[in-house]
């Protein structure tokens, strides 16, 4: 029993890992644009999808991993340039509309690209097979994407802390208006949070890929758990959508043991009773 | 002259705000647009900067309309606006809040703004959000000088501020008058306004309803019961 608590904990933050990526995305967009970004879901898929079909023309997973969240970003900023950028000031329902219809659009996309039947990807050549941690053996490529995970999280975290660029969008979640005010084009911030957004989900997309699996709808699978994550971090909070997103991904693994059909209902749960105890998230101030 | 506006209107969403607002505001010379709560003053310093949903009219500022500008752009052209809540970023430090405004700094320097406002220094690392209202006060004209402006345009400097800190902004803003920048300040306290003015222009209803010197208004104190229904 202990061997398998301690591989569905492993599980879950090596899953919450790659949530906290996608919902540290979502939150700075929702954050910086005010705008909630229902196509981020199926970018995560676009990270995958793309990936798979770079890994087939380089034939290397780490130099397609590089690769396809590029494709991911120039998607986002198409995206943002065509689409969201006239909905700034639209209502919100407006916007929820152009980005449902987009996400679907893209969707229908993957299918008539890759196909409607689901697919997969092995993990790289040196990660495949697991090594054994003494309590569980474990896959070392999920081992792997621990680590790769927590070093994408910390950098984007430093470039937020540490930088002039992170401060403005530190800023522009605060108060777009006074960016603005300051004498910055607040619209190049705002394309640059949408392509951070969206290179983050691609890289996430494209780490999943070898533990998750390919299908088309995954995009959608993964979009309401990436709300969940940004609701119970607190709005625009990335400290707070990283331990959502881990504690997402443990709640979901963890309520697999005991009671495997509630392991999707379970992460709502957390959602609602954070809502209840706590409306502001865990280190969100509005 | 370097800002005018001529028969400036200005909407939020169907809301007509400003009705025909005409003032100018000459280089070394600060001007007090005073006026009830509700009368337009705060909407006349957003409406200069872009912050509203539409306006018509001319705002002209140094011979070159700012109607077709976006707010950055406005700022780049040499205004700076400090809104009366201050602005400040709450969640970046002193220093990043000072650094984020000084990227494309000219004439003024966080290094002068430190010369100018002495007790920021020692407050680099504290959270924005973390300061007193008037070191919030400092931080936000000290930010606002490095866009290295000609016209500061400034929403309630003095509001809750300790009468001796009240004391400094009216110095520093002397200061920068008698360096040639020009000052629009709105200002509810009319003994304030007053006693720092060149001119004053009373807004109510959203349109100008009286214009004059400072020491017009002085003299004739009755000016201001009937437009402000103070003293």
């Amino acid at each position: 029993m202990l061997f398998l608590v301690v591989s569905q904990i492993i599980n879950g933050v090596v899953t919450g890992m790659i949530y906290a990526l996608v919902g540290v995305g979502l939150t700075l967009i929702l954050g910086v644009l005010n705008i909630p970004n229902f196509a981020h879901g199926v970018l995560f898929a676009f990270g995958a999808y793309i990936l798979l079909s770079v890994l087939q023309v380089v034939g290397n997973f780490w130099l397609a991993l590089l690769i396809a969240p590029f494709g991911v970003v120039l998607l986002g900023l198409l995206l943002e340039l065509v689409g969201v950028r006239r909905l700034y000031t639209a209502h919100h329902d407006y916007q929820l509309l152009f980005l449902f219809a987009v996400a679907l659009i893209l969707q229908e996309t993957i299918i008539l690209i890759w196909g409607p039947i689901g697919t997969s990807v092995l993990p790289p050549a040196g990660l495949q097979g697991a090594v054994n941690l003494g309590l569980t053996v474990y896959p070392k490529y999920r081992l792997a994407v621990m680590g790769i995970t927590a070093a994408i999280v910390a950098g984007t975290w430093l470039f937020l802390t540490r930088t002039n660029v992170g401060a403005i969008v530190r800023a522009g979640i605060e108060n777009r208006e006074m960016v603005a005010v300051l004498g910055i084009d607040i619209q190049k911030v705002f394309a640059l949070t949408f392509g951070l957004g969206a290179w983050l989900a691609g890289v996430a997309g494209g780490l999943a890929s070898p533990i998750m699996g390919l299908t088309p709808s995954m995009g959608f699978d993964i979009l309401p758990i990436a709300f969940v994550i940004v609701v119970v971090a607190g709005l625009g909070s990335v400290p707070g959508a990283i331990l959502a997103g881990i504690l997402t991904g443990v709640a979901q693994s963890l309520t697999t043991i005991v009671f495997p059909e509630a392991a999707n209902v379970v992460i709502y749960l957390l959602m609602g009773l954070m809502i209840l105890v706590r409306p502001q998230g865990l280190f969100g101030k509005r | 002259m370097i800002l005018t506006l001529t028969g400036v209107d200005a909407f939020y969403g169907l809301h007509h705000v400003l009705h025909g607002v005409s003032l100018e505001v000459r280089a070394g010379e600060i001007v007090a647009l005073l006026g009830r709560n509700g009368a337009g003053k705060t909407t006349t310093l957003r409406t200069i900067m872009g912050l509203v949903d539409e306006r018509r009219g001319v705002i002209d500022y140094d011979g070159v309309s700012l109607l077709g500008l976006r707010t950055h752009e406005i700022t780049r052209r040499g205004l700076a606006y400090v809104p009366e809540y201050r602005g400040v970023f709450s969640d970046l430090t002193v220093a990043e809040n000072l650094r984020i405004a000084a990227l494309r700094a000219r004439d003024w320097t966080i290094a002068d703004v430190l010369e100018l406002f002495p007790t920021l220094r020692t407050l680099q690392d504290r959270k924005g959000g973390h300061l007193s209202g008037g070191e919030q006060q400092m931080l936000a004209i000290g930010r606002a000088l490095l866009s290295s402006p000609r016209v500061l345009l400034l929403d309630e400097p003095s509001q809750g501020l300790a009468p001796l800190i009240v004391e400094t902004v009216i110095d520093t803003l002397r200061r920068l008058r008698g360096q040639g920048m020009g000052i629009l300040l709105v200002e509810q306290n009319a003994e304030t306004a007053l006693e720092l003015a060149d001119r004053v222009c009373i807004i109510d209803q959203g349109s100008i309803v009286f214009r004059g010197a400072a020491e017009s208004v002085q003299r004739q104190p009755e000016i201001l019961s009937t437009y402000l229904a103070v003293g």
